[in-house]
């Protein structure tokens, strides 16, 4: 049943990555800014709910199905990969760099952001203890 | 439209599991770096470059790309463990699995799509 959990969020992850790229078609430009968004999305959905220790802890089997399989798969870096070697293949050498360093400190940056937001809230554990 | 759904869900269902299973083979807490989100994303980016080389059109590449290799890969769990990593205060191995991940990671995507495209 783990399993099956796992693998039913992972469906849901990639089916919402699928449809917000559909939605947010990146119209006029070659910047693939919809899998950015995406990424940085799922690392401060995830970092916050790692740290925040919260609402799901007490399952691990749904904890690891909303982590490890809906957030993990909603978010990509095969997609990221070959979307900066398409834009060094056409030519675009600046955007591929720019697109590599917004991946690499943005990520940064919303994991933190993820983690700030998990300590300025009261866990659920301790309310649950009180 | 139906049949698009059903490609991505059933490739993010089996390259969920399969990550999940990797990662409970290769990501002890006891392990130096997460080798198996490692191995996800490296070999998910050659394949994924493999496929995108030989079928440069978007649509065949629901099942495999979007849904398989998009959910094998991940980016969250990758930047969760970096930030574990800085948690500990072990930055020299933080900067060493981030180097190596993208690296490696960019360099077989390449690899994989001037195979896909040759064949």
């Amino acid at each position: 049943m783990p399993y099956l959990l796992i693998g039913i969020a992972g469906a849901c992850g990639a089916l919402l990555r699928y449809g917000l790229s559909v939605l947010l078609v990146s119209e006029g430009t070659s910047f693939p800014w919809v899998t950015l968004l995406i990424n940085y999305l799922g690392c401060l959905l995830l970092t916050w709910l790692n740290e925040k220790k919260g609402p799901f802890q007490s399952n691990p089997a749904l904890n690891t199905a909303i982590t490890t399989g809906f957030i993990g798969s909603f978010t990509t870096f095969s997609t990221f990969s070959v979307e900066t070697i398409t834009l060094i293949h056409t030519g675009q050498i600046l955007l591929a760099l720019l697109y590599l360093l917004l991946s690499v400190w943005g990520g940064f940056a919303f994991a933190w952001l993820g983690a700030k937001l998990a300590s300025s809230t009261t866990p659920y554990a301790k309310e649950g203890d009180q | 439209m139906i049949l698009s759904i059903l490609e991505v869900a059933l490739g993010g269902f089996i390259g969920s599991l399969t990550r999940y299973f990797l990662g409970r083979l290769l990501n002890p807490s006891t392990a130096a770096l997460p080798w198996g989100t490692f191995i996800a994303n490296c070999t998910g980016s050659f394949l994924l470059g493999w496929v995108y080389g030989d079928h440069p059109s978007s649509d065949g590449l629901l099942f495999l790309g979007t849904g398989f290799m998009g959910s094998f890969t991940t980016f969250s769990t990758f930047y969760w463990e970096l930030h574990r990593l800085t948690s500990q205060r072990k930055r020299e191995r933080m900067f060493l699995y981030l180097g190596l991940t993208y690296s490696i990671g960019i360099l077989l995507a390449y690899l994989g799509f001037l195979l896909g495209k040759q064949t």
